[in-house]
């Protein structure tokens, strides 16, 4: 710049004309990135509405035809015409009930051991392979369980089963009948494995949360570390622990792959969980390349709807609780 | 005393629940993984990646269903990320503290976790339906779908994280909004972008269901997208469910490929985010 003005030649100074042309130009690059950020922002709750619009125009007929019996009947017959989502959202529910029962203590004492027992080079190992299961995918579940898993258990688990609890009242019929090996049982367990991550990661991070002048007041006054679990850190974190499990739960009753290898695909509702059953998502992968005939179709769409309201409101009650957490941590 | 005595015991018995539910939990990734490593190695040869899929008794590969799978997840994540990135974007930057982002964000966090079937079915009502067949296009674009909440969910996280006062360094010697978001904001996320990608491709590298009734299957070599598709969890799929030894062979074969990328992708994300964090 200086030798420029030794040697007499003019600095080029930009004219405010320049300028303004300058300014406009980034003024309209600014709007055009904006509005193409919003529309992507929108793009999201049109996949949504997509989701939702196609799935209740695709299952329409099914619901006029059958219209809420279709919810209440449990026939699934593709030669006579008639369709209930009865045995699907049984199986649905009971498998992830199972999973849950198995999976919510477990991932919970995991969530404890991690944050209080274990030594601390120790922590992140352990958890990063924990959070792996969650990174495996659900078909490798489902062939495992097939191969593997299953008959492990026809063998040796469902047999003691039946024995021990065959003269327990109740528990006879929860553990009746000839051990299949695939079934509803099966199912469950299996989910139990793939949503455990989900339940140990969060409940780690909102336990690890928890302010130390707490727990140490609780240490202070003669708690044992599980005391201090129990009545300090777990009614402090009771919230995002819930929503935690209602995610897992999300899962779960979404969960194609791996329980369609396993669950045996059979539509009835038998009292027995060693039996096999069907779920909804099985069903749906099951069926649909073979439907034939457009009411067979339908139904199997509407009950992919219903999958995914009830996912939907697990799933939206789970991050409303997540989100009230966060707001109190925030605060 | 016997208080005391009934109080340590019981805190023996809960530590001792802990550590043998973190073992439990252990035990089985080391089971699956084993299980895996056993029957899929000593499939694994050469043969696997240069041969196309037998039919049922004689030898053969997975090479177009690898290939399909691929070609998939790079349209998926072509058509997912802009999307999900200028999303994300807008959410962290534009509109932090809008209405809008409060709804994506609450939608968004709601498709992540949305079973993928009725994914599957959503791309088969508006594109199999429509065009008549099932394609190579719509399996890519069911895919994509399931990339762009977890790019979205990702970005906007990082661009969060994104220290105000960059931002303010940057306004303050002019530069308009756009250009700080784009030369400034971007680079000082951009390890933390890359991960979401990463791990939006491990997610989708072993979805299953979304291509059951979209992508389809095709027993043999095409890399036109406007017919069925094989891809790699679809073939394990049938094959594992099929009554010949050959075919179920290859189906643990293909499902220790689709583990070990998978891991890999999701332990590369890790090391990346982890270096971010430190530095």
């Amino acid at each position: 710049m200086v030798d420029l003005a030794l040697k007499g030649e003019a600095v080029p100074v930009s004219k405010p004309a320049d300028r303004a042309d300058v300014l406009k130009r980034l003024r309209l690059n600014d709007l055009v990135f904006r509005v193409l950020t919003r529309s992507a922002a929108v793009a999201v709750l049109i996949i949504l509405g997509g989701i939702i619009i196609s799935l209740v125009h695709g299952a329409w007929p099914a619901l006029a035809k059958f219209g809420l019996g279709f919810l209440v009947s449990d026939s699934w017959n593709p030669v006579t015409n008639k369709f209930g989502a009865v045995a699907p959202i049984y199986g649905t529910l009971v498998t992830s009930a199972v999973a849950m029962v198995i999976a919510v203590p477990i991932g919970l004492f995991i969530a404890v051991f991690l944050t209080e027992i274990c030594p601390m080079w120790l922590r992140r190992p352990i958890g990063i392979a924990i959070e792996l299961l969650a990174g495996i995918p659900s078909i490798i579940y489902g062939i495992w369980g097939l191969f593997v898993f299953a008959p492990f258990l026809q063998q040796y688990v469902q047999p003691f089963l039946i024995d021990v609890f065959g003269n327990v009242p109740i528990l006879s019929d929860l553990f009746a009948g000839p051990p299949y090996g695939i079934g509803i049982l099966t199912a469950g367990l299996i989910l139990a494995i793939m949503v455990l991550p989900f339940i140990t990661s969060i409940s780690r991070d909102v336990f690890a949360a928890v302010p130390p002048v707490l727990k140490e007041a609780a240490y202070g006054l003669g708690c044992t570390t599980w005391e201090v679990s129990r009545y300090v850190v777990l009614p402090f974190t009771r919230v995002g622990v819930i929503g935690g499990v209602m995610l897992a739960l999300g899962r779960a009753l979404g969960e194609t792959m791996a329980v369609t290898f396993v669950i045996g695909n059979a539509h009835r509702i038998s009292a027995s969980i060693l039996a096999p059953g069907t779920t909804i998502s099985a069903t749906i992968a099951n069926e649909f390349t073979e439907a034939v005939g457009d009411l067979y179709t339908s139904s199997l769409i509407a009950l992919g709807l219903i999958l995914f309201v009830i996912t939907f409101i697990v799933l939206a009650a789970a991050r409303l609780m997540l989100m009230r957490l966060n707001a109190r941590v925030g605060r | 005393m016997a208080l005391y005595d009934t109080r340590r015991r019981r805190n023996h018995l809960a530590m001792t629940l802990a550590i043998a539910a973190t073992v439990f939990g252990l035990a089985w990734l080391v089971l699956i993984l084993g299980e895996l490593l056993w029957q899929g190695f000593s499939g694994l040869s050469l043969a696997v990646f240069t041969q196309m899929t037998p039919p049922p008794g004689s030898a053969g590969g997975l090479l177009n269903p690898i290939v399909g799978s691929l070609v998939m997840t790079v349209i998926a994540v072509a058509i997912g990320t802009p999307l999900g990135m200028l999303a994300g974007t807008y959410m962290a930057e534009y509109g932090r503290y809008d209405k809008l982002t409060m709804v994506v964000r609450f939608i968004n966090d709601i498709l992540l976790s949305a079973p993928s079937i009725v994914i599957g079915l959503f791309i088969y009502e508006v594109m199999v339906a429509q065009m008549g067949h099932f394609s190579g296009w719509a399996g890519a674009v069911s895919l994509a779908v399931i990339v762009v909440p977890v790019v979205v969910r990702t970005t906007e996280d990082m661009l969060i994280l994104v220290p105000d006062t960059l931002r303010e360094a940057a306004a303050s010697i002019g530069l308009p909004r756009s250009l700080m978001i784009r030369k400034v904001a971007y680079r000082a996320a951009r390890a933390g972008m890359v991960t979401g990608v990463l791990l939006a491709v491990a997610r989708i590298s072993g979805e299953t269901a979304p291509l059951l009734f979209t992508a389809l299957n095709n027993q043999f070599w095409s890399l036109d997208l406007n017919a069925p598709v094989a891809s790699l969890p679809v073939v394990i799929f049938q094959f594992a469910l099929s009554p010949y030894h050959d075919w179920q062979k290859l189906a643990w074969t293909g499902a220790l490929i689709i583990t070990l990328a998978v891991l890999a992708l999701s332990i590369i994300a890790r090391t990346l985010s982890a270096t971010r964090k430190s530095s």
